[in-house]
């Protein structure tokens, strides 16, 4: 990228900074006007900066927080309240950081579907692709542990019940058999469990801070693709981030916000389950035991294989198998605009895991079109999604006839301008 | 034919190899407290037991204790239950075959743990297709032996340790 600016400190002050730490220096050319960007880029190109500012608000509200909360089986129910009715703006504090953990995934799965669409995933962008699925499955544990710790009903059984997945692997030598007791500290969830999840909870996101610069690192390297798929070959095909997507992003970011906060403001707890405003019972299981809502496809996975072991292989598959896309894809073309095919099936693959995530939150023995339960079609649905990846994917990216691609993103850019 | 390059060189080698497993054993012996840490402490592990009085159990119905943080049933069978129970010892449903006596002491009374062996919910008494116990979360069928007969579970409920102290006492534990 020979046409970026590079930096150039305005006052001796500044040189005097940056000759002996370039930190302006680093931000000028990775968030400002010395980092150009693709000029083509539409708004699916904001998520990833929201998913940035959704971990920092995480981050911010978690740690305030975690100065009233009490990591304690007898106390964290009740701290949990104390913070929503008298610490004071907790009632704010307590619905931004639950409904963000909601928002947080919610931007970052339109970040993975836009890769999925716009074929980001593919060389030479392989190892960003593999950054960013770690980030998921941190977020993952990260969400899960903070779910535990209002110790409600939900937050209790949901933890025996993830905990438990690992007993499928007692099967390993020496490790396998002391697996479930060793994550518990004890012979259930307990306050062993409790207090270790909360030192996790509290931990993660600052590995996600870490993992999240590598990403960024990576996706500098060769620079963001962009919605035509092709290379930003010469110095008309790019635009620098600062202004023109810092103005965009901050766009992006206040309708983001005013979204974030309906939910904050007006129905803080649309999101949450009514069990979980219960304190844990270990005798009473919830009769309905539901994860959260950004889990649910992946649940209705688990639950589709009657076997326990499969079933948990399934479902840690489901994710595992995004890393092999890079190769299971093998289309030349990135962009799905120029794959009709390929663009058909993606759709088809959004909306079957959306069905799975509706399987998901029912009962498996609920009786839902054609009289079959929601337990074959989550089967059905299950075998859809790994067919997606393991036949589909790898058949059609290499069959596909594409559309023919524009020569430059400059071209096909002033060509549109000259039709509209 | 050796050289003193040659000798210097095996030396050197030997010295890599024993300073890097030296390494990796004192790396091991560090990590092992920081992950052993974890495991159930002593007072966790120290032997806790419960005494359950049956009179207050009533045939045909269960009970549920607590007991090392998870629920123990105790149900007294009826005679039909019992007579149920040892019929289905041969069924071919049954996922982890056992045959019924093997699982309590005294027919009437079965005793055994309430955590179903799917992902560890409570099931529920009297519910599901055996007339056994149900577990809500992943839809798994126990019958009246606590034996597993549909469902995802593995393993049937797992009989845990008791004694009768005398015929109204029993010991958990």
């Amino acid at each position: 990228m020979s046409s970026d600016k590079k930096y150039v400190p305005s006052s001796p002050t500044a040189k005097w900074v940056e000759d002996r730490l370039p930190l302006m220096g680093l931000i000028y050319s990775s968030l400002g006007s010395g980092f150009s960007a693709p000029r083509n880029l539409n708004y699916m190109w904001n998520f990833g900066v929201l998913a940035g500012f959704m971990l920092v608000v995480q981050i911010v509200t978690g740690i305030v927080l975690a100065m009233h909360y009490i990591p304690h089986i007898d106390f964290a129910f009740d701290s949990v309240q104390h913070i929503r009715r008298d610490v004071n703006y907790g009632w704010l504090l307590q619905a931004i950081h639950a409904n963000g953990a909601s928002m947080f995934f919610m931007v970052v799965y339109v970040h993975i579907l836009r890769g999925f669409y716009f074929g980001s995933y593919k060389s030479p962008r392989e190892i960003l692709w593999f950054l960013g699925i770690i980030i998921y499955l941190i977020m993952m544990a990260t969400g899960f542990m903070g779910y535990v710790l209002p110790w409600g009903q939900m937050s209790f059984w949901g933890a025996k019940v993830i905990t438990n997945l690992f007993s499928a692997f007692d099967f390993i030598p020496f490790i396998g058999d002391g697996i479930v007791e060793w994550l518990w500290g004890g012979f259930a969830v307990g306050q062993p469990t409790l207090n270790r999840f909360y030192s996790l909870h509290y931990l993660l996101p600052f590995v996600l801070v870490g993992v999240v610069i590598l990403h960024i690192w990576a996706l500098h390297i060769p620079g963001s693709t962009n919605p035509l798929g092709i290379d930003a070959d010469g110095p008309y095909d790019k635009i620098p981030f600062h202004p023109y997507y810092t103005a965009k992003d901050a766009f992006g970011l206040g309708v983001f916000v005013i979204f974030f906060s309906i939910f904050v403001f007006y129905m803080p707890d649309f999101l949450g389950h009514p069990d979980n405003y219960i304190k844990a019972d270990p005798l009473v299981t919830p009769a309905h035991i539901v994860p959260e809502w950004y889990y649910l496809p992946f649940y209705a996975i688990l639950r589709a294989i009657p076997d326990k072991l499969l079933g948990v292989v399934a479902m840690f598959s489901s994710i595992l198998i995004l890393f092999a896309m890079p190769w299971l894809d093998g289309a030349r073309v990135r962009s799905m605009r120029f794959r009709p095919l390929s663009q058909f099936f993606f759709w088809i693959f959004v909306v079957n895991t959306l069905f799975l995530g509706y399987l998901g939150q029912l009962s498996p023995d609920d009786i839902l079109g054609f009289g079959w339960t929601a337990l074959t079609y989550a089967q059905i649905s299950t075998f859809l999604y790994f067919a997606h990846f393991l036949l589909v994917m790898p058949l059609v990216s290499r069959m596909e006839t594409t559309k023919p691609v524009p020569i430059s993103i400059a071209a096909a850019v002033l060509d549109a301008n000259k039709k509209g | 034919m050796t050289t003193n390059n040659d000798v210097a060189e095996e030396r050197r080698n030997f010295l890599y190899i024993a300073t890097g497993a030296a390494g990796v054993i004192a790396a091991g012996a560090a990590v092992w407290p920081l992950i052993n840490q974890m495991n159930p402490s002593k007072d966790v592990l120290a032997l806790s037991s419960i005494e359950v009085n049956l009179t207050n159990i009533p045939e045909g119905q269960s009970a549920v204790f607590l007991w090392r943080g998870n629920p123990i049933f105790v149900r007294h069978r009826t005679a039909s239950e019992i007579a149920e129970a040892q019929a289905a010892d041969n069924a071919d449903d049954l996922i982890d075959p056992e045959v019924d006596a093997d699982r309590v002491q005294r027919p009437e009374w079965l005793v055994m743990s309430g955590v179903c062996t799917h992902l560890g919910c409570v099931p529920l008494d009297q519910q599901g297709d055996f007339g056994g116990w149900f577990c809500p979360c992943h839809g798994s069928h126990y019958d009246i032996s606590g034996r597993i007969r549909k469902g995802p579970a593995p393993l049937n409920l797992p009989i845990v340790e008791y004694v009768f102290l005398d015929n109204t006492t029993i010991r958990i534990g």
